[in-house]
């Protein structure tokens, strides 16, 4: 019975939701929402393990496949890095380290990679795990044959591009198998985040006989053999990706989770409430609405961590009032007040940015010199550079900006217009647009003025930011073309002492900032809920996890 | 077993009734309290729609770092709270009931005069043209609405009109099918019958024999319609072509604040019970109205 | 009525025909592809993929191709879904559905036609309000606020329910718990339009002549209900009912994504969003048979509702 009214403390608020009072209750009612319980996890020692070790994660979308050299989403990703090794692995908190291979060497001039497989490596079947499987996987995953829409990761190694874009046969990659054991990697110039490219799942191997038998349909439930530590049971396309743990493993000792399970759900709302009704361990993201009452309510559970991506505007440079318009694009620059943008309105903890590259391992973030001035500072200069390109309140700036239909991007997107309104004066008109729609719009170069600009890295190497605004770069949609900075970003890829690389990519970056062709936002952070009884679990700035390293407490 | 559908009572729809129909439907409807309650409700929701925004101490527009999300409250300056930039959210319902009442009235009315025309029309004419007319109808039902509005907009770009197009373009068809349903069986009655014999032109039997008798079931589906109708328009502002910030409609408010019912409830709760409140309005307007123009029961009241 | 099936038949082609021709060639010109995404493929990657997928085709080749294919009962690959093709895509989607939706509208139905015709027997009597106000209310919340809604309430904060997806178990083993919420949700509206139909037309036929006869000769109220008036009045319901019920089985998008159900809506609209031509395609032709078909039962039904419509 006192259960029962315990309960309906709970249900109460819930259904006061939708009546008209709840909506008039004052901040101080809230004392009515449930408690975060607490429960006592771990039992006594607090690492007393669960009976039941199964492991069940929210997974955003449908994975479109699990052949690791066919997906390219995030949550194919996520489940291949469970079914999958590949030759360098991450720990728990996003440092790489061996995995199948046990050790590396690197040749002095930084372009050959020779690898030392793990002995005990073995496949899910049984069969050992050989150097020619890694290099079937790489050349697999560069033929053009394959349809992989992921191969251009491949290009640091030798012959890549050339395989990729069907000029050289497959077998000329730069990887072959000198023993069982050794693989060898020569690549096109030095890359220092190659073993960073090597978790992506477009490096992994794959199993030759169940490729050649199974063909396209190799990746599923019953074919699919991974050297992983878990293998795939089962998968209901909507419903579930089942994986249990391949007994095989080199290193099933130390794995404790027995079975993992991959919800798809696209929905973030949906998820959400699905972990609150326990029936996932681990969300894979939070809907940024729910960050302030999950703040309040389940603190200990949320978990932000900085993520390698960027949130920024570009601006169209190739058409007025933009083109060739430095203090027009400064002043709209230093006019947006980021404290309050991700202090007040995205709210998850966002890091200001007033530069492209995010906070990569290695490399000095870089700033322009306003980034340390207060609000009001550069607020005048704004207005001052906003009259020297010839506006004013009688002849203020009319312009578009576009973003594509998404309810944080439409509420970062007011916010911008009312500051820019605010300290210049200028008159935004806001279009959203579906995502492809978007893309297509975007990727025109004219019918765009101001567009949202966001992007995630591949790896974790300022160079897979840098890239973009190079002069002749597909995804500059920006149109950005500077001789010095396509120079120096050649320099850089060509430079095998990392330090000095580092630098000329820094200061490839001050020359762009210096022009101003995007308009720096904020450095994406990852969100995830976490049960308090799954242990093993850290946030890392590429949001990888291993399910392996997760350990299910009493509970 | 079936028992005949009688013949509506003697002088109900013969030849000249038309003009008596509509006096006689108003004098009706006045007497009906809970139409007339509705009628006012309504009105007066109107005017406030159309004159609040301007009398709020608060612009709709205007986003307030200082006041994000505050819940609402009688001295606090915002009756209905502020959304989740800062905006005064008794202001906001207000703006969004213009364009979301706007596109209820027009775009249901666009999609029954289709409906009718549509429906009426097969029904009444049957054989080929009605196969070949409901074949149509089975392929719009068919068409992704999705590609159909992207099209639209990239063809004639954004257009407030396009709104009303669009959703009326997709909401007639269930009103056809309804009308064409009901004509089916009234155009075998004996007064069609009379009037089609006496040589009077199709057109005109449809117009005013056929019309007057399906009123009441019309008016049924109307207030269905406009529900609807209001809701499609936020899918239409996904898609780019609705209201677009800081425009914003109860369509649009209504599913942004489903996902804060939580944390914010007053976010949903305002919106949600303006539009509650208006559609109760239209259908008890409709019922009202389908009491009145019944051909059989103008002696009932 | 073998006669008219045939002819039925025979006219669903040219329909359909249309029907493909005008989405094949709508989704075609609407910007965006299969292929287009924020990452730039690697040109020859790029010819590749639209070569393996025939895109590199000129469009009425492409159109004549995905005919031909279709004829021999083959919706083609899917795009979105690399290694699955859209039959089986479909065949795994619509059992979901057509349980979820089927059952909405069988508890609809009976629901709305029951509560139609008590508030037209009680018409502007406190029955007759309150009925009709709980039908607006289902009526004017929309499904995408009930729906989370009763998840907080009967999932997160209760318990007593999942909070989504089909569960592992059978139907009588628990599984049914999953369906619960979903075909609540979906129903309510149902209830709420066919209960509103009813109750107008059932008004209007209770008023006719003959049922005043039948009145006047003592007959009892559910005799005349049963007997004479439920018929003619089920006309306008039934029409409604014909696309709805083909909507509701081909699954809906809301309930789907909100409760995590793999049915067909989720499909149709990830496929949709992603540009999967052959997916969306796919979906659009079962749809449109689907109301093709439930349309012909829809006529088949007035026939007998009332005689003299048929022709």
């Amino acid at each position: 019975m006192t259960q029962l009214v315990a309960e309906w403390r709970w249900w109460l608020p819930a259904l006061t939701a939708a009546a008209l009072l709840a909506a008039c209750s004052r901040p101080g009612d809230e004392a009515s929402l449930p408690t975060p319980q607490t429960v006592q996890v771990g039992g006594a020692s607090g690492q007393e393990l669960a009976a039941e070790q199964i492991l069940r994660k929210g997974n955003g979308a449908e994975p479109e496949s699990l052949d690791p050299h066919r997906a390219e989403g995030v949550t194919s990703s996520n489940v291949l890095r469970d079914l999958f090794e590949g030759l360098v692995t991450e720990a728990p908190d996003g440092t790489l380290i061996p995995g199948a291979a046990e050790s590396w060497t690197i040749s002095e001039d930084g372009r050959v990679y020779t690898f030392k497989l793990q002995p005990r490596g073995r496949w899910s079947n049984g069969d050992p795990v050989v150097a020619e499987d890694f290099a079937f996987g790489l050349r697999r995953s560069a033929d053009p044959a394959t349809l992989s829409e992921y191969s251009a990761i491949l290009y640091p190694i030798d012959n890549a591009y050339e395989v990729v874009n069907g000029s050289l046969p497959v077998d000329r990659l730069g990887v072959r198998a000198i023993d069982e054991r050794t693989l060898e990697i020569r690549l096109h110039s030095p890359t220092p985040y190659l073993l960073g490219l090597l978790t992506h799942s477009s490096t992994y191997p794959v199993h030759r006989p169940s490729v050649v038998k199974f063909g396209d349909k190799f990746a599923r439930p019953g074919n699919l053999v991974s050297n992983g530590a878990y293998g795939l049971q089962a998968w209901v396309v909507q419903s579930y990706i089942q994986l249990v743990r391949n007994t095989h493993y080199w290193d099933n000792d130390q794995t404790v989770i027995n079975e993992v399970w991959y919800y798809p759900v696209e929905n973030a709302e949906s998820e959400l409430r699905r972990y609150r009704a326990n029936e996932f361990d681990t969300t894979e993201t939070v809907p940024n609405r729910q960050i302030p009452w999950l703040r309040k309510n389940l603190p200990a559970e949320l978990h932000i961590a900085p993520y390698l991506g960027s949130y920024s505007y570009g601006f169209n440079t190739t058409q007025p009032p933009f083109k060739d318009n430095i203090p027009l694009r400064k002043a709209l620059a230093m006019a947006l007040d980021r404290d309050i943008l991700v202090g007040k309105i995205t709210g998850a903890g966002e890091i200001a940015a007033y530069s492209w590259v995010p906070p990569v391992t290695g490399y000095q973030n870089q700033q322009p010199v306003w980034a340390t001035w207060t609000q009001e500072q550069r607020n005048a200069e704004a207005r001052r550079l906003y009259a020297q390109a010839g506006y004013s309140a009688e002849q203020p700036l009319r312009m578009q900006l576009l973003h594509n239909t998404e309810i944080n991007h439409r509420r970062l997107a007011v916010a911008m217009a009312a500051m820019w309104r605010d300290v210049l004066g200028v008159e935004t008109e806001i279009l959203n647009q579906e995502w492809q729609v978007f893309l297509q719009t975007r990727r025109t170069r004219i019918d765009t003025q101001v567009f949202r600009y966001g992007w995630i890295g591949d790896y974790n190497d300022p160079y897979t930011f840098a890239e973009i605004l190079e002069s002749k770069h597909g995804l500059n949609d920006m149109s950005y073309n500077n001789p010095r900075y396509d120079a120096l970003l050649l320099e850089a890829s060509r430079e095998a002492d990392p330090a000095v690389r580092m630098g000329l990519l820094q200061e490839a970056e001050r020359v762009m900032l210096d022009d101003m062709p995007m308009l720096p936002i904020y450095y994406y952070v990852s969100k995830q809920m976490v049960k308090p009884w799954v242990a093993g679990y850290e946030s890392n700035i590429m949001d990888h996890h291993h399910s392996r390293h997760f350990r299910i407490l009493k509970h | 077993m079936t028992a005949p559908v009688g013949a509506p009572l003697s002088a109900i729809a013969v030849p000249e009734a038309p003009r008596s129909l509509w006096t006689d439907a108003w004098s009706t409807l006045r007497q009906n309290r809970a139409a007339m309650a509705a009628a006012v409700i309504l009105g007066a929701l109107v005017l406030l729609v159309l004159v609040g925004p301007s009398l709020s101490d608060h612009r709709y527009d205007k986003p307030n770092w200082d006041e994000i999300a505050v819940p609402p409250s009688l001295t606090g300056g915002h009756l209905f709270g502020t959304d989740s930039l800062g905006r005064d959210l008794f202001t906001r319902t207000l703006m969004g009931g213009r364009l979301s009442l706007l596109v209820g009235v027009v775009s249901t009315l666009v999609s029954m005069l289709i409906g009718i025309a549509w429906g009426a029309t097969a029904g009444f004419l049957g054989g080929r043209a009605d196969r070949i007319m409901m074949r149509i109808v089975d392929i719009l039902y068919a068409l992704p609405f999705m590609f159909l509005v992207i099209l639209l907009m990239v063809l004639f770009g954004r257009n407030i009109l396009l709104i009303f197009v669009a959703i009326g373009a997709c909401n007639w068809l269930d009103m056809a099918r309804i009308v064409r349903g009901q004509t089916l069986g009234l155009k075998q009655r004996e007064f069609i019958e009379a009037a089609r014999v006496s040589g009077v032109k199709p057109g005109r039997i449809i117009l005013r024999h056929i019309v007057p008798n399906l009123l009441g079931v019309v008016v049924i589906y109307v207030t269905l319609t406009i529900p609807q109708v209001i809701l499609v328009e936020s899918f239409l502002s996904f898609l780019g072509l609705g209201v677009q910030e800081p425009q914003t409609s109860w369509g649009v408010m209504v599913s942004d604040g489903a996902m804060d019912m939580e944390n914010a409830p007053w976010m949903l709760v305002f919106p949600a019970a303006f539009l509650a409140v208006t559609l109760f309005c239209f259908n008890y307007l409709g019922d009202g109205l389908r009491d009145a123009l019944d051909p059989r029961d103008r002696s009932g009241r | 009525m073998l006669r008219l099936f045939f002819r039925r038949l025979l006219e669903s082609i040219p329909t359909l025909l249309i029907l493909i021709a005008v989405t094949f060639f709508m989704m075609r010109m609407a910007p965006g592809g299969p292929f287009d995404s924020e990452k730039r493929l690697a040109p020859e990657v790029e010819a590749n993929l639209r070569a393996a997928y025939h895109l590199d085709e000129p469009l009425w080749q492409q159109f004549g191709r995905y005919l031909w294919n279709l004829a021999q009962g083959d919706f083609g690959p899917s795009f979105q879904y690399r290694d699955r093709t859209v039959t089986e895509l479909i065949a795994s989607g619509f059992p979901v559905s057509l349980q979820l939706g089927g059952l909405a509208m069988l508890i609809a139905v009976v629901a709305g036609v029951a509560l139609g015709s008590l508030a037209a027997l009680r018409q502007n009597k406190a029955t007759d309000y309150t009925t009709m106000a709980a039908a607006m209310t289902g009526i004017s919340v929309p499904n995408f606020v009930l729906a989370p809604l009763l998840v907080l309430v009967f999932a997160v904060y209760l318990g007593w329910l999942p909070a989504g997806g089909l569960g592992e178990a059978s139907l009588l083993e628990g599984g049914w718990k999953n369906l619960v919420l979903p075909v609540f949700t979906l129903a309510l509206t149902q209830v709420a339009y066919i209960a509103r139909l009813t109750r107008g037309s059932m008004i209007e036929v209770l008023r006719s002549n003959y049922i005043r006869t039948a009145r006047a000769q003592g007959l009892s109220t559910l005799t005349i209900l049963f007997r004479h008036a439920l018929k003619p009045a089920l006309i306008p319901v039934v029409s409604y009912l014909g696309p709805a019920t083909a909507g509701l089985i081909t699954g809906s998008v809301v309930i789907e994504q909100i409760f995590g159900l793999p049915g067909l809506g989720r499909y149709f609209v990830t496929g949709a969003l992603n540009r999967d031509y052959t997916l969306v395609l796919g979906i659009v032709v079962f749809y449109g048979a689907l109301i093709i078909l439930f349309n012909f039962l829809v006529d088949l039904i007035y026939g007998w509702l009332d005689p003299r419509s048929r022709e």
